[in-house]
């Protein structure tokens, strides 16, 4: 069995708004293992995004453990926090959040600007093997106007592998997609998976967890279901049955 | 290493955002150019009167008879001729802070030569004269101590006596004028020295041996004045003190009783107007200031909205690992980075508009190193000042909240 990259122990989120408390997650329990790639399900209200935050230590739990990679987040700081996202996580967003006017190489050069450990020619270096990985390594000075939404979001997801994360987190990653491109990304998602890459996934569609190998489904703040997928289908052949587009 | 990164950021979004950094710099760059050129006029009308007063000789003593009452009745110091040759003398020989003297005696008359006339003032002096008044001689010789002792009939005229007194432009100099029907034989002309500060004609004057004034002229034995020069500028006052105890010892004044003299340095002359044009200053700077001031409010501003404007992508930096402080750092200098680079721009045009006054409004001007650092350094005071505030803002905003921010 892998080693488990994300534990998590009765969790607990509460928000107090006004007088009421609003209880977003209340209690949950589960372990991510190296080289999984879940999705998280869930409509609105969920409790998917307070998760998804939580994840990728933006927020800390009101209660419980959240360890990832045998680091305990909950007492961290703000800024021990911003390290541990910093060297263990990749954020991909449904929007891309790319910097505008600025190349796709500097683009997927940031996460690196804030580690310090990482010199100049380091972070080029790893930058361009990040691109040419996403399959743009022949865009690597473009600027995201320069790109169509899916290269941004190829460029998006090289940013998110540039400081070799434990985890890839993903909010709606292909939300913002035509099918066709979704699947395009679901495929490279897949295939980055396969090189061992763990990914975890919040989305409300429920097609893309066809593609992944587990399932979380939250509802109202508890685990409805937890289960693997057995049927996991290849987003290269669902692409492939797509009716063919003129270009 | 870290630092070079934000150094980098910083410097990025600035190109990125050139017109809009360039409008915020505006403030910066008309505030630095303006107390730059305001100094330099202030500076340069300071040292214009300096060199006026210092033309006039700055170091320069002059010793009056002074008022003096007799039998109950108040004298004009004019009237006076407490002032004699022996006081000169003993003035000469006491004193150890005077480098130059002279006495003084003053007529007015008419000048005469062949068809023209021309009403002027006969200073009668000894040589010493033009080393005390800083003239210099355009042609010619002074008369020598020899033309003293014999009260030689020679004179030294001015400009304004040559244009009038010779009109046709022949050579002064072994010409024979008259003075009050004295005939004097011109020995040399004095280089043009213009209007004092006060306004008058310093060209306009004759200058001829006191003995020769005293004896032939006014007929007169008492001096008018008596004229020296300190040996330099900070002992003046001193040598006024000096001068005044040779005096009260040469008149036998004791006790409380007053001075029957007047002795006058320049020092006080200049201060005056140097406050005067210090004061002015100060006003300048202060209007300055207030421009460099609206500068910086500006650049608050630009970052403020900024800040706003890009909530997003500090978002998005905080999410990649940036913390706090980077962004604090990031945003403090893009601030800093502005203002300095508008001092600079400032400094530039401030140069630039200095030499332009100088040029075509023909104000004196002159820049003061420190000046330029003064600016300087308020500048990238400015810069951490008003960039703190926005920069502290943008460093506070909770992540997830800034990532949803549209």
């Amino acid at each position: 069995m892998s080693k488990a990259i994300i534990k998590i122990e009765d969790l607990k989120r509460e928000f107090t708004m006004g007088n009421e408390t609003v209880h977003a997650l209340r209690g949950i329990s589960f372990d991510i293992k190296e080289g999984e790639f879940v999705t998280i399900m869930g409509s609105s209200g969920s409790g998917k995004s307070t998760m998804l935050n939580i994840l990728g230590c933006l927020d800390q739990p009101t209660s419980g453990n959240y360890d990832i990679d045998g680091v305990s987040v909950k007492d961290l700081s703000r800024n021990e926090l911003a390290t541990i996202r910093n060297e263990k996580i990749g954020f991909i967003f449904q929007s891309y959040n790319l910097l505008a006017r600025t190349s796709a190489i500097e683009n997927v050069e940031l996460p690196l600007l804030y580690n310090s450990k990482v010199s100049t020619e380091e972070r080029r270096k790893r930058a361009i093997e990040a691109l040419q990985k996403v399959g743009l390594g022949e865009r690597l000075h473009h600027t995201p106007a320069q790109l169509s939404g899916g290269q941004q979001q190829r460029v998006a997801i090289a940013r998110s592998l540039v400081n070799n994360p434990v985890m890839i987190l993903a909010d709606e990653a292909t939300g913002n997609l035509d099918t066709r491109t979704s699947y395009e990304i679901m495929s490279l998602f897949q295939e980055l998976n396969k090189q061992g890459i763990t990914i975890t996934f919040v989305t409300h569609e429920p097609d893309i967890a066809t593609f992944s190998s587990r399932t979380i489904v939250l509802k109202d703040g508890d685990i409805m279901q937890d289960y693997n997928n057995h049927n996991i289908l290849s987003a290269a052949s669902e692409l492939a049955k797509l009716p063919k587009q003129d270009d | 290493m870290r630092l070079l990164n934000l150094f980098k950021i910083a410097t990025k979004a600035i190109v990125l955002n050139k017109t809009r950094t360039l409008l915020t710099m505006l403030g910066i760059i008309i505030g630095v150019a303006s107390v730059i050129a305001m100094l330099a006029i202030g500076e340069g009308s300071k040292e214009s009167i300096r060199t006026t007063i210092s033309a006039m000789g700055s170091n320069m003593i002059t010793i009056k008879a002074g008022a003096d009452t007799r039998g109950g009745v108040k004298q004009a110091a004019s009237a006076m001729e407490t002032l004699t040759l022996s006081d000169y003398e003993a003035i000469k020989s006491q004193s150890t802070l005077l480098s130059y003297s002279t006495p003084l005696v003053n007529g007015n008359g008419q000048i005469i030569s062949g068809s023209n006339n021309w009403p002027s003032t006969i200073y009668g002096v000894n040589p010493e004269y033009l080393n005390i008044k800083v003239i210099d001689l355009q042609s010619g010789s002074m008369f020598t101590d020899v033309d003293v002792k014999s009260a030689a009939k020679v004179a030294l005229i001015g400009q304004t006596v040559v244009e009038n007194i010779f009109p046709d432009g022949q050579d002064p100099v072994g010409q024979m004028i008259r003075y009050n029907n004295i005939p004097f034989k011109v020995i040399g002309v004095l280089e043009e020295k213009g209007e004092n500060t006060f306004g008058q004609d310093q060209d306009d004057v004759v200058i001829a041996p006191y003995t020769t004034v005293q004896k032939r002229i006014l007929a007169i034995d008492h001096l008018n004045q008596i004229i020296a020069s300190a040996i330099n500028e900070e002992e003046a006052p001193n040598a006024v003190l000096e001068v005044s105890k040779i005096l009260r010892e040469q008149h036998k004044l004791t006790g409380n009783q007053d001075d029957d003299f007047y002795v006058q340095s320049m020092e006080e002359l200049i201060s005056t107007f140097s406050s005067t044009s210090e004061m002015l200053t100060i006003l300048l700077v202060a209007v300055a200031s207030i421009s460099l001031l609206i500068g910086g409010i500006g650049i608050m501003n630009i970052m403020y909205v900024s800040v706003k404007e890009r909530t997003k992508e500090i978002g998005l930096r905080m999410a990649v690992g940036a913390k706090g402080a980077d962004i604090l750092m990031q945003f403090l200098i893009e601030a800093i980075l502005i203002s300095i680079t508008g001092g600079v721009l400032g400094v530039l045009l401030g140069l630039g508009s200095t030499v332009f006054i100088e040029k075509f409004l023909n104000w004196p001007t002159s820049v003061a190193l420190y000046s330029i650092v003064i600016s300087f350094a308020v500048c990238a005071v400015t810069g951490i000042f008003f960039g703190w505030y926005p920069a502290r803002k943008a460093s506070a905003l909770d992540p997830i909240t800034a990532l949803r921010y549209e």
